[in-house]
């Protein structure tokens, strides 16, 4: 499942927003951050994926071999699905 | 315009200082306190990284590890009450005063 | 006192003049424990409880894994259920530790870039370079040049897996046991993993004459 990091949420840095990755694992079920930030309960949990970049594609500059990735934590609402 | 505290893939050639600074007595024991708080759920670790995400950028650049946490840690007991910035000064005062 | 490019700065020696925020610091434990919120006692059990926790404990962790291959699927698959087996007892609040494992096809390495999360209930306190600005800049976009820089340079086929450990799990890698230490005891590959080549910016390394050949 391919997903798109969209606009800035919080914890999602910024060299990944808008680009494409894969999920490769479910980390589980966590309290989300944005409420617990703020003083709230996290209520309800949200799903926390790892999700893979090629760097190739995160970074103009990257000047390693095209197998290389980058990966990221990140919760299910701050992420769109794309195509299969 | 990410936050300062936003630094993957920022510009930076500097080479990775591996040195380890010896800890100093009142980092070691800010370490702990804020461990403590947090056990006690006094200070969440969502909570205070948005705090600390809201410093002001040249500040959260210019200060070292420790003190960034500490004025995280202020403005977000601050936030819920637990102290006011004006009895930390005069704590401070108070704290310099009697070690004179 | 001074900076550094990446915020980290040096301290006077004497330890008498304290910065600004050093004394702040100070003042609001001192408050807390006026206003009943903590005591100074459980602040010093705490630096104790922190000063326990070392990289030793990580490489332990590590050298049971190489030594036994069914511990390894199960501290891979639950690390916190793994580590009881051999008395560490992780709280099951989060952060939560996940364990990724170097082949020799992957290779792993972890950063924070947001901040500087790390698996401090098996490494115990993170090291300054870790938390620079220059490591959480860098590691993300040249990963390779980093671990040139600690002394590692993997060959183009070998695929390097960045992990930016932005939400509650912190990451240990499980390093490759060298080649050649078939016959080495536990506590023997416990001294071959040092803290580095946990967080991935290097590879154990053999001395020579200690592995047979």
């Amino acid at each position: 499942m391919r997903v798109d990091s969209p606009s800035h949420h919080y914890r999602t840095p910024t060299y990944i927003q808008g680009k494409t990755g894969v999920v490769v694992a479910i980390c589980g079920r966590y309290r989300n951050p944005e409420s617990l930030g703020h003083g709230g309960d996290g209520m309800p949990e949200q799903l926390l994926y790892r999700v893979s970049f090629a760097q190739n594609s995160v970074w103009d500059r990257y000047r390693g071999p095209s197998g290389d990735k980058i990966l990221v934590d990140i919760y299910e609402h701050w992420l769109d699905p794309v195509g299969v | 315009m990410p936050k300062p505290h936003d630094m993957g893939g920022e510009p930076n050639d500097e080479p990775i200082d591996q040195s380890d600074h010896q800890k100093m007595d009142w980092e070691m024991r800010a370490d702990a306190l804020h461990q403590v708080l947090g056990q006690k759920g006094i200070r969440r670790t969502d909570e205070m990284r948005r705090s600390m995400e809201s410093l002001d950028p040249d500040l959260y650049r210019s200060l070292s590890y420790y003190e960034r946490w500490t004025a995280a840690l202020e403005l977000l007991m601050v936030e819920k009450g637990y102290l006011t910035s004006d009895e930390i000064d005069r704590k401070v005062t108070q704290l310099d005063q009697g070690a004179n | 006192m001074s900076e550094g490019h990446d915020g980290e700065h040096v301290h006077p020696e004497s330890g008498e003049e304290l910065s600004v925020y050093a004394r702040r610091a100070q003042a609001i434990e001192a408050l807390m424990v006026e206003k009943g919120v903590c005591s100074t006692s459980e602040v010093d059990q705490m630096m104790n409880m922190v000063e326990s926790r070392s990289p030793s404990d990580g490489a332990k962790v590590v050298a049971h894994a190489w030594s036994d291959p069914e511990f390894k699927a199960r501290l891979l698959a639950d690390p916190r259920s793994a580590l009881t087996e051999i008395g560490y007892s992780l709280p099951d609040t989060t952060p939560h530790l996940a364990v990724v494992e170097n082949t020799e096809q992957v290779h792993h390495m972890v950063v924070c870039t947001l901040c500087s999360c790390y698996p401090r209930a098996l490494l115990g306190r993170p090291p300054d370079w870790y938390k620079s600005f220059a490591y959480r800049s860098r590691a993300v976009v040249d990963p390779r040049g980093v671990m040139r820089e600690f002394g590692l340079e993997l060959a183009d086929s070998v695929e390097v897996q960045v992990l930016d450990s932005t939400a509650d799990l912190r990451y240990l890698v499980l390093p490759r046991r060298p080649a050649g230490t078939e016959n080495l005891s536990e506590a023997e590959l416990a001294k071959l993993v040092s803290r580095d080549c946990m967080i991935g910016v290097t590879d154990p390394h053999v001395p020579e004459g200690v592995a047979a050949s």
